[in-house]
This record gives C-alpha cells, sequence and structure tokens, in this order.
C-alpha cells in the first residue's frame, strides 16, 4: 500500500546530517512506492533541498524563518505541524539525534499519534510496517507496530543503509510560510564541546578509553588514533567518573549506545552496563592487559597487552595503510 | 514551590535479560528506580531546600512500585503517588503512560515537574515531553543544571556534548541527564521517615480516565534476545605482530578499514 511519508532533513553548521539520508532511506521501505516529501526547517535551509532529492525525496518543503535559526521545540513544532497539516501524510521520520528525541514526542503528543523511537530496522509484513528497536538498552529487541494516528519513528544513526546520491534527480524545493511565535525557551549561549572531531553516535569508528587510560592525557593516544581513522573517542563511565573526560563520551547504559563499524576498547573491562551501550557494534577489538577482562567475551579480535604500548603501534600501522593507499 | 517527579521502577542494570513466553523473565530480578529519576529525585529534594515548598513522586504501574517510591520518601521527598493500572490496563505504551501522569497533573498547578530523560528498559525518552505538551507546558530535556530565581529558570542543556544555555519561566517541565547531580543515598533515618509518609494509591476511575482514553498507540509483536556472539579470536605472539595481524584481520576479515 502506496503510503506518501514526510522526513525531516537536519541541518548542523549549514549541512545536512548523514542520519537524515538514512532516514529517507527508511521511508522508502515504509512508503511501499509512495510519495517521500523531505522537509527542512531553519532561517536559511531551502538550498539544501536538491541534496535531499538527491538522496531519494520526491519533493521538498522548506519552512524558513528568523525564529528558526536556532532549534526551539516551540518553533520546530510549529513549522513541522503546519506541513503535516499541509501535507496530511501517514508518518514522518527523523533522526534519533539530540532534536529528534526532543521534538518527535511533542509532535507525536499533540496529534495523539503512536511514535517508534530509536528504530534500527524497518520492513513491510502484511501492510504493516514494523519497525525494530532496542530495548534494555540493547540486551533485547522488540518489534513494534503504530496503530493510532500519524506513524511517527526516529532512526537510529548507522543502521539503515542511505540510498546511494544521485546527482540526475529533481523535484520541487517549495516554500512554505509559517507564522512563529510564542517560543517560551530562549538559547542563550551554545558552548561548542562536542566540535572537535566526529560525532560519537554517527561515527563509523570508535576508540573508546576505560579507567585503564589512567588520566586525561592518557586519553591523547587514543585520539591520535580516532584521527587517524576518522573516528570518534567514546569512554566508560569509569573513566568518566574519574575525571579523564566528560560524561558526554559515556558509552553504555546510562550514557550513549553506539553501534559504529569497528569500536576498539581500551583499557575497559567489559561490565554489563558498557556492554549494553557497544555489543551491537559490528566489529570489536578489545586491549585489555587482564586476559580475564570480560570485554574479551564480546570481542571479534583481541590484544592482551598495555594500551600505551599498543595503541601508538596500531597508529603507525594504520598511517602506513594510508601513505600506500 | 509545587515540585512533581516522574519516576519509573526499572531492572537493575546488572540484571541480564532472558525471556520467558516470549515476554522479558522478570522472575528473581532486581528492580531500581530507573537511574535518571535518581537525578531528578536529587534535583527536585534540592531546588525544594533552596525555594520552600513540597516534592511529590509519581509512578504508573504496579503495587510493586512502592518499593521504589519509599526509596525516594527516603531520599527526602514528601510525598509519593502510585498510579496502579495493573487491573485496567494490559497493553500500555508511552501514550498510555504520559496520558495517566497527564490526567493526574492537569489540576494540580505543578510549577516544576522533573522526569528522567530516558528510561533505561524502554529506552523511548518519551514521556517527560508527552506530559509537557498534554498540560501546556514548556519543557526541556537532557538538562545538566538546574537555577531557579524570582521564577526564572535558566538551565544548561546537554546536547551531544556540546551545553546550551537556556532561559524559561516555570511552570517547566525538565528532564535529567547524566552530570546533573550525585543522588543521595537514603540515611537510616530518612528510611525510618518515609514509612511515615504519605503514599496515595490511585487507579484510572479515580482519574475519570476509561481504558479507551488511555488506548495504546503502538503494538509490541515480537520481543526477542539479539543473536550469541560467537567467541573471538584473542592474538598471541611479539606485540609487533599481533599489531600487525590486527590491522590484516580489520583488513582482509572483518573488513570494515
Ligand atoms: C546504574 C549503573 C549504571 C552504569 N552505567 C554505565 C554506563 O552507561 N557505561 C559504563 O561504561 N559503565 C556504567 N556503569 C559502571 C560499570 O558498572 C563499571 O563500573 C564501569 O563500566 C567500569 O569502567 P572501566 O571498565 O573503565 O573500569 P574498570 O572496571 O576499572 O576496568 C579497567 C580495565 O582497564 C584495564 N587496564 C588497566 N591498565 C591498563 C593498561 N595499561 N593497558 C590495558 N588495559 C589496562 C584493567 O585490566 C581493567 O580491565 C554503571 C553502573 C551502574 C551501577
Ligand atoms: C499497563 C502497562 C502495560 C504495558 N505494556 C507494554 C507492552 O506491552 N509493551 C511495551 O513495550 N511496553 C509496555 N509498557 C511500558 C510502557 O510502554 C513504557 O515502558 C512506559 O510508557 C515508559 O516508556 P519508556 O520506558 O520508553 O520511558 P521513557 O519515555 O524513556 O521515560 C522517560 C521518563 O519518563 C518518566 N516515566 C516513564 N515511565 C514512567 C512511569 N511508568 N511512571 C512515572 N514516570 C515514568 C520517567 O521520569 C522516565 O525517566 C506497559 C506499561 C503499562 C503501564
Amino acid at each position: 500500500m502506496a503510503r506518501k511519508f514526510l522526513v525531516l532533513g537536519e541541518v548542523r553548521d549549514g549541512s545536512l546530517r548523514n542520519v537524515s539520508f538514512e532516514a529517507i532511506g527508511a521511508a522508502k521501505l515504509a512508503a511501499d512506492g509512495g510519495e517521500i516529501v523531505g522537509v527542512l526547517v531553519g532561517d536559511s535551509v531551502q538550498d539544501l533541498g536538491n541534496e535531499l532529492i538527491q538522496y531519494g525525496a520526491d519533493r521538498v518543503v522548506a519552512v524558513e524563518n528568523d525564529q528558526l535559526k536556532q532549534y526551539t521545540s516551540d518553533g520546530f513544532a510549529q513549522a513541522l505541524l503546519a506541513v503535516i497539516e499541509q501535507e496530511k501524510p501517514e508518518g514522518i521520520f527523523f533522526g534519533h539525534t539530540a532534536l529528534g528525541k526532543d521534538l518527535a514526542p511533542k509532535l507525536a503528543g499533540k496529534l495523539e499519534s503512536g511514535l517508534i523511537s530509536d528504530v534500527t530496522s524497518i520492513e513491510e509484513e502484511g501492510g504493516n510496517i514494523v519497525f525494530t528497536r532496542p530495548i534494555y538498552s540493547g540486551k533485547a529487541f522488540e518489534k513494534k507496530i503504530v496503530t493510532g494516528g500519524v506513524i511517527f519513528a526516529t532512526i537510529r544513526p548507522n543502521n539503515i543503509e542511505p540510498l546511494a546520491k544521485d546527482e540526475s534527480r529533481s523535484g520541487d524545493v517549495a516554500a512554505l510560510s509559517v507564522d512563529i511565535k510564542d517560543l517560551r525557551t530562549i538559547i542563550k549561549d551554545v558552548v561548542r564541546k562536542a566540535s572537535e572531531g566526529v560525532d560519537l553516535s554517527e561515527a563509523k569508528v570508535i576508540i573508546a578509553g576505560g579507567r585503564g587510560v589512567k588520566s586525561e592525557d592518557g586519553f591523547e593516544p587514543l585520539k591520535e588514533l580516532a584521527q587517524v581513522l576518522g573516528g570518534a573517542v567514546g569512554a566508560s563511565r569509569g573513566a568518566c567518573d574519574a575525571d579523564y573526560c566528560d560524561y558526554s563520551l559515556q558509552i553504555g547504559q546510562t550514557g550513549k549506545v553506539v553501534t559504529p563499524d569497528l569500536y576498539i576498547a581500551c583499557g575497559i573491562s567489559g561490565a554489563i552496563q558498557h556492554l549494553a551501550g557497544m555489543s551491537n557494534s559490528k566489529v570489536i577489538v578489545a586491549i585489555n592487559k587482564d586476559p580475564e577482562a570480560n570485554i574479551f567475551n564480546v570481542a571479534d579480535y583481541g590484544i592482551v597487552g598495555d594500551l600505551f604500548e599498543v595503541i601508538p603501534l596500531l597508529t603507525e600501522e594504520f598511517k602506513k595503510l594510508k601513505v600506500n593507499a | 514551590m509545587n515540585i512533581y517527579v516522574l519516576l519509573k521502577r526499572t531492572f537493575d542494570t546488572e540484571e541480564k535479560i532472558t525471556l520467558s513466553n516470549g515476554k522479558i523473565n522478570e522472575d528473581g530480578a532486581e528492580f531500581i528506580i530507573n537511574p535518571y529519576d535518581e537525578y531528578a529525585v536529587e534535583e527536585a529534594i534540592q531546588v525544594r531546600d533552596a525555594q520552600g515548598g513540597e516534592v511529590t513522586v509519581i509512578s504508573v504501574g504496579t503495587e510493586e512500585a512502592e518499593k521504589q517510591l519509599r526509596t525516594a520518601l527516603a531520599m527526602g521527598a514528601d510525598k509519593a503517588v502510585l498510579i496502579n493500572i495493573e487491573d485496567d490496563i494490559e497493553n500500555g505504551d508511552q501514550f498510555t503512560t504520559a496520558k495517566i501522569i497527564g490526567e493526574y497533573l492537569k489540576d494540580k498547578e505543578a510549577d516544576l515537574i522533573i522526569a528522567g530523560n530516558v528510561a533505561i528498559d524502554g529506552g523511548s525518552g518519551q514521556v517527560g515531553p508527552r506530559v509537557a505538551e498534554i498540560l501546556g507546558i514548556p519543557y526541556i530535556t537532557t538538562i545538566t543544571k538546574l537555577d531557579i530565581a524570582d521564577g526564572n529558570v535558566s538551565v544548561i542543556r546537554d546536547v551531544e556534548g556540546d551545553s546550551e544555555t537556556i532561559e524559561a519561566s516555570l511552570p517547566l517541565l525538565v528532564t535529567a541527564q547524566q552530570g546533573l547531580n550525585d543522588p543521595r543515598y537514603p540515611s537510616l533515618p530518612g528510611i525510618m521517615k518515609a514509612k511515615k509518609k504519605p503514599l496515595e494509591e490511585l487507579e484510572l476511575d479515580d482519574l475519570d480516565l476509561e481504558e479507551d482514553d488511555v488506548e495504546a498507540k503502538t503494538k509490541t509483536i515480537e520481543i526477542y534476545l539479539p543473536a550469541k556472539k560467537e567467541a573471538g579470536k584473542v592474538l598471541s605472539g611479539e606485540i609487533g605482530d599481533q599489531v600487525n595481524e590486527l590491522v590484516q584481520l580489520l583488513r582482509s576479515e572483518a573488513k570494515v578499514i
């Protein structure tokens, strides 16, 4: 059954986030031949419309307004409600990002609709769109369907393939003018801490450090390796609690849940709460000096040794590869 | 100030998850206050101690959630409310839970509502924003700092590692992120006092809700456990050789580099 879906194209620092292309890929699976309408919201975003189309949207609706320069749930909700009102879609998808997590429940609440959060795969089964999502931080999974209202979903980064970019595709990018008013929360200041390097939730490679890293400086070799591999640095709670790094890097049941292609755990023992956040990564490497460490039970490859010896050697090897490539 | 905390009872993070009859097996499992809700309770107590007022902790669930509510009272909350849905609802979702909480709170004139940013079991992070939407009040999620003066609120919000400073006014709902505070342990006198603090138990009837009003908008059709990982390869030999071998394996066998 062909269904019309909206996908929010999330903009950060002037570009579209990769997860938005993945959300279009997800919408394609759900739409069953129906139309995919990209949605852009911001103060100057209309130019990005073409890229959404190249990744599979059929056309794009852009809401531009000075009040939408920064994300607020009130402002973005007004913009999206106007688009939903105009388009009357069967469903709407977001990335499972800070923005998607903050905004989607408000809209689903307003429209008394079902929202499936943190979706890792989608299939069509007997006329239903079946969503798979982790529960208990990845210790189990559930399959869900939406039974009431508009079909809302947030798509976890790095799990659903985007369509290949097709530069020959074209489509309509239309402006929709919306009156944005009564913003009840005002952003006074933004301190960028995460701006150095790749975002943890979207990273394809993560180098994570634990208490074994021993100090803030101990993270330096990990950062270097991450840089060579184009990846991000993460941490165990042990490392965060010891103040070696910021809590925003924490991976696990009370931190971020990540699924990169490659996860290198350095000086992390492998507590169950940590495993919950990373054990669904595609390939796991453990570097730990204790051969009995639990992390080796989930690792595809392990090196028993001192991380301060192993990591610089690894970095050198990968550098050589890069030069030769 | 009239402060409410939304508290969910969840599996202890130490628990392994098993299934029985296609459902999560709860037999013998330990339960705790959802860790993010502990930050919420702690923050509520601190705000009350600074500003005066009262902290009421609400949980939607079964009788068993009484234990976690008593723990919150022992930490220092003043009152607890258990909305027991055991006999009325078979299948609930985040819409259900938010609707029930919203209905309870709609005439309570809450100044500040603090929830956790996410429950570590269901993991959707929906209930806070949904409750705010039902009540028609603003919300700010994943906060790491909260300051209140003369009804004006300034918070720091964690946005994927960046920090936003946001201003708002009361009434407001916020959701707690790790780093907001260090939750206290209940003291022995606290535990004694908690036994005498009011814990009200309500059912849907008491809230003027029919089962139809809270009917879930989603349905779970299957629960399964992830495939067990095969034991991996622990390398051996000289460290330098191990590193070489690892790089080769990542390239040619795992194909991730
Ligand atoms: C409610 C709750 C929630 C939690 N949530 C999380 C969470 O989200 N994420 C999380 O990570 N944890 C979480 N934890 C904590 C978890 O239980 C562990 O305490 C924590 O993961 C341990 O961190 P670690 O592995 O870095 O430290 P440790 O367990 O101390 O391990 C350090 C490891 O480093 C190794 N090592 C030391 N020196 C070297 C060296 N030079 N070279 C190589 N290896 C070395 C040691 O052999 C050891 O295995 C939670 C706990 C609770 C109670
Ligand atoms: C009768 C009943 C039957 C259910 N049946 C199912 C089922 O079949 N399948 C299924 O998947 N789930 C079921 N649930 C669970 C329900 O879908 C969710 O667990 C619940 O709505 C919370 O969602 P969440 O875990 O995603 O929490 P989140 O939205 O992640 O929680 C965020 C925050 O909201 C607050 N909060 C969340 N839940 C509660 C609560 N219960 N009381 C007070 N505050 C809360 C807390 O502050 C929490 O930190 C059922 C729930 C009920 C009540």
